[in-house]
């Protein structure tokens, strides 16, 4: 239960800047709808009882219609919905209507997961923003159709594919720990139901040093230690189990020594053994996998899995490998070795789009895929 | 103009046959060309789809009654299982049961009565909308037993076009059943007029002639873009023609244009003819001569025009541009007021009434309690702002039970419990039937109302897993589903009794004075013996309550001034 923050009975928490001129809007048709639901009963109750059958009582004569009273009961309504109309819309203006110096966020979705990529290129997972500052949103989708709502913000927007969709909204509440549901409201498939993240509102100088810290884990973290971050964080195991048990894709708890073994075996009845060779090294396909799913599909699983071409870097890449290793006590000493490469000071991760101009180039370049 | 002076007859035919009678053997109902045993056969078949769709709903509803996954310890095949059950019920329900509900089964019984005709304009057409039904829903049966569909029954690309459950065979079998719906489009349009009787103007006609009329115009303009629509995602599919898929260059909202410039008016398919209902019903059980005739009929019509001007308010967060938005949120908004006039008539028919609490006044009270819900919800949807936040969440769900199962199911119940007797010949028992609407009234409030607060405080629609703070709303939600699925139980034993044991009934239980009433219950083969003059359709006070026979008798001393000239040109005293 979101116990700290004040629900009301019908609407949750208000949380951006708009939530509560949307709340007005739905109060006023409340009464509107309250004021004739009342009408319809009443009138209803007291007719039944009033002129219920009887014995020996007939029905009164009465007019069969009257030309005044039925243009009132349309003409109070046309003028009532009328207003209705102009009051939602001004509304919608609103929620539509981004400020000019809002901060851009791409928001990318896929099966069963969110990416929400950074101006300098880092992706997350759930949304981290700052308070009190206008975000817009860049909304694309890696595969069908995904919805981003945020309750508490009054916030919905089609993520479609093939398509740029905006949102914005400016957070008004700090929630750093619990933080915001994000859910996806367009059904998607098997894991609809839990393609479910987070949003984090921050102080504005929290922020800063939550992104600086997030995108710059090289020599923070370990290959391993962002590996495990990186398999929660980036929806990985919505699909792929830790424990060998079988989910939407296969499991990654052995994966590295299937791989190396060349055990892995594909709808077309291959093996991996059979595509190893110096040149295209277990790493390779691993690489691969991550970033063109189509390339080859694994026996007993449907093709699910989306790109992350552009999303996880060549560091992530290795973070993850190491990270799979670690899961196998056979390969977990070679797991405590990798280190990746360091980047300069100075410098952007290697995904960064140029300027973080994320409405003129928003999937970012392509980073070198695996080469075939 | 042959204005002739009229004394109502009742010309109850003298030989005992009548049309469950006329003729033995399965081939004689399979084969018949009578439109009222066709409408029993689409009874069968219609009611055998709503007892599908509502397992599949109490299914779901128990899924739902914990947060996590309920049926299941595999979390991913429980969720697959959850996404089939609604898909399944969803398509179900709307395919096999609510569009074609009303107009297949009471239209097809009670319009060619209306009309004091033999049978409908096409009698040969009739019966190949039927067999093309049963062509549509043995597809959905294949669906079932093959891997059964996950899509929802929205069919949204590029989902239903990447999915693995068996989205081809379902789509088929929904072109195949638009195909019924077009052809009994046509068969009544043809009938209404070709065949209403002399003294039948168009503004003598039934309100449920005018309800079925508007409802055959949206059927016969509307559905083929169905079928255009699903032919061609069945092309994407099969044969990876790009129309809707981003990757071969087509646009997936597109494909929600098309399928709601259908499935909107496809709405009013499932609503108008229950507002026909419920106006003979409001009008027949107040003892009065309905309220506002023109403004009713007119609205009827209204509604269907109407109807095909609002299907961008399926598309408010889609990315359709603003100006879009606003102008289908404005036209949305106009559709409301037909509704509104009705409503106010049928309380304005109880007014001075004498106000007779049989069954199917219960059921048009309930539709009239529930239609309220259901419209004045539709409010919150219609305004743009407030539909950003509730479009996709339960919110919608709630309020689309409301007008599509609280209203349209209520209003066939109501229209199920009129004709009983003229169907079947047997009466039911009043006490558990009644019993049986209370109970089915409160366990769908039970059900529903919780739905709206799940989706204001923002529970997304579609979810086999939600998040723990929604439990007590959906936990409430299946409690009430049972209560709803006793009640609907308890309707089934009380017809089922009433076909067993029921008391004959008599032609005229009710003192309705359309042209049905005017034959024997249940009718002969021919309907009447003769062509019967048809005068004001809401006169009741031509019938009077005979309490010792247990029926309404026509007075001795009324009469009234008829034009013999109106009615469908061709169509005589004979």
């Amino acid at each position: 239960m979101l116990a700290q923050f004040d629900n009301s009975f019908w609407m949750p928490t208000q949380a951006s800047s708009y939530a509560g001129r949307v709340d007005w809007v739905f109060y006023f048709i409340l009464t509107i709808a309250a004021f004739f639901f009342v009408l319809i009963t009443v009138l209803m109750v007291v007719f039944v009882v009033r002129y219920r059958r009887r014995e020996g009582q007939e029905p009164q004569r009465s007019a069969h219609h009257n030309m005044r009273l039925e243009l009132t009961w349309t003409i109070i309504p046309l003028i009532l919905v009328v207003f209705i109309f102009v009051v939602g819309f001004r509304g919608y203006m609103d929620i539509v209507t981004p400020p000019a110096n809002a901060y851009e966020i791409l928001v990318i979705g896929q099966k069963w997961s969110w990416a929400f990529q950074y101006p300098n290129g880092y992706v997350d997972a759930n949304l981290h923003v700052p308070v009190d500052r206008p975000i817009q949103l860049i909304l694309t989708s890696r595969d069908v159709i995904h919805s981003l709502y945020v309750p508490a913000f009054r916030l919905k927007k089609d993520v479609v594919p093939g398509r740029y969709n905006r949102a914005w909204f400016q957070a008004t509440q700090v929630n750093d720990t619990e933080g915001f549901d994000l859910f996806c409201a367009e059904y998607c498939g098997t894991s609809h139901s839990t393609m479910v993240a987070k949003v984090f509102v921050h102080e504005p100088t929290d922020f800063a040093r939550w992104l600086e810290e997030a995108s710059q884990w090289e020599g923070r973290m370990t290959p391993v230690q962002r590996g495990s971050q990186l398999v929660t964080q980036r929806g990985c195991t919505q699909c792929h189990s830790l424990d060998g048990s079988i989910n939407i894709g296969p499991s990654f708890k052995d994966v590295w020594d299937r791989t190396v073994q060349g055990k892995t075996t594909f709808r077309d009845g291959s093996t991996l053994a059979s595509l190893l060779k110096p040149d295209y090294t277990p790493e390779q396909y691993i690489a691969e996998s991550i970033y063109r799913p189509d390339a080859r599909h694994v026996a007993g699983f449907s093709p699910a899995m989306p790109s992350y071409l552009g999303q996880i870097s060549e560091n992530d890449v290795t973070a993850l490998i190491a990270y799979f290793k670690s899961l196998d006590p056979k390969y977990k000493a070679e797991a405590e070795a990798a280190t990746v490469a360091q980047p300069a000071a100075e410098t952007q991760p290697a995904v960064s789009p140029a300027g973080g101009a994320a409405d003129t180039q928003p999937a970012g370049p392509e980073p070198a895929g695996p080469e075939s | 103009m042959s204005i002739a002076y009229i004394r109502p007859e009742l010309p109850i035919s003298a030989s005992k046959d009548n049309y469950l009678t006329h003729a033995r053997g399965v081939l004689s109902w399979l084969l018949t060309l009578d439109h009222k045993r066709i409408a029993i056969m689409y009874m069968v078949g219609i009611l055998s789809s709503f007892l599908l769709g509502g397992v599949f709903a109490l299914l779901l509803r128990t899924e739902l009654i914990t947060p996590g996954p309920t049926f299941m310890s595999d979390p991913v095949a429980n969720r697959n299982f959850y996404n089939q059950m609604f898909t399944l019920h969803g398509a179900v329900m709307t395919f096999l049961f609510i569009i074609p509900g009303i107009p297949a089964i009471i239209g097809n019984f009670v319009l060619p009565l209306m009309l004091g005709a033999k049978d409908v304009a096409f009698p040969r057409l009739n019966l190949a909308s039927l067999y093309l039904w049963l062509f549509g829903a043995v597809f959905f049966v294949i669906v079932l037993f093959t891997g059964g569909l996950d899509t929802g029954w929205t069919f949204y690309t590029p989902y239903s076009t990447e999915t693995v459950t068996r989205v081809i065979p379902a789509t088929f079998g929904a072109f195949i059943l638009g195909f019924s719906s077009i052809l009994t489009g046509v068969n009544f349009v043809a009938s209404i007029h070709m065949l209403r009787p002399p003294g039948m103007s168009w503004f003598r006609m039934p309100l449920l002639l005018w309800a079925l009329y508007g409802t055959a115009i949206i059927q016969i303009l509307a559905t083929p873009v169905l079928a255009i629509t699903l032919l061609l995602l069945i092309a994407e599919r099969a044969l990876g023609v790009g129309i809707f898929d981003p990757k071969l260059g087509g646009d997936p909202v597109l494909y929600q244009h098309f399928f709601w410039f259908y499935s909107h008016p496809a709405v009013y398919i499932m609503i108008l003819p229950a507002m026909g209902v419920i106006s003979e019903v409001i009008s027949v059980f107040s003892r009065k001569h309905i309220f506002g005739y023109s403004f009713i009929a007119g609205s009827s019509i209204a509604i269907a025009m109407l109807s095909f001007l609002v299907w961008g308010h399926h598309m408010f967060v889609s990315g359709q541009s603003n100006l879009a938005s606003a102008i289908f949120s404005l036209l949305t908004f106009s559709v409301s007021i037909p509704s509104a006039i009705k409503v106010f008539n049928w309380l304005a028919t109880m007014y001075k009434g004498s106000i007779w609490l049989q069954t199917p006044m219960l059921y048009a009270l309930g539709f009239i309690l529930l239609f309220g819900i259901g419209g004045l919800t539709g409010l919150f949807l219609g305004a743009l702002a407030t539909d950003v936040h509730f479009h996709d969440t339960y919110f919608i769900v709630a309020h689309f039970h409301y007008v599509m199962m609280g209203s349209t199911l209520f209003a066939f119940l109501a229209g199920i419990h009129y004709w009983w007797p003229k169907m079947f010949g047997r009466m039911y028992d009043e006490f558990w039937s009644k019993a049986a609407a209370v109970i089915v009234f409160f366990g769908f409030n039970f059900t529903f109302m919780p739905q709206f607060v799940a989706g204001s405080q923002g529970m997304p629609r579609r979810y086999a897993e939600y998040m723990p703070q929604y439990t007590i709303y959906n936990q409430i939600s299946t409690v009430g589903s049972y209560i709803l699925a006793v009640g609907l139980v308890l309707v089934a034993v009380v017809w089922v009794h009433s076909l067993l044991r029921g008391r004959k009934a008599p032609a005229n239980p009710w003192g309705g004075n359309t042209l049905e009433w005017y034959t024997a219950s249940p009718p002969p083969h021919d309907n009447f013996e003769r062509t019967p003059i048809a005068g004001d359709p809401y006169r009741l006070d031509h019938w009077e309550y005979d309490a010792k026979s247990r029926q309404f008798v026509l007075r001795e001393d009324v009469g009234e001034a008829v034009d013999l000239s109106a009615g469908s040109p061709g169509r005589t005293l004979g």
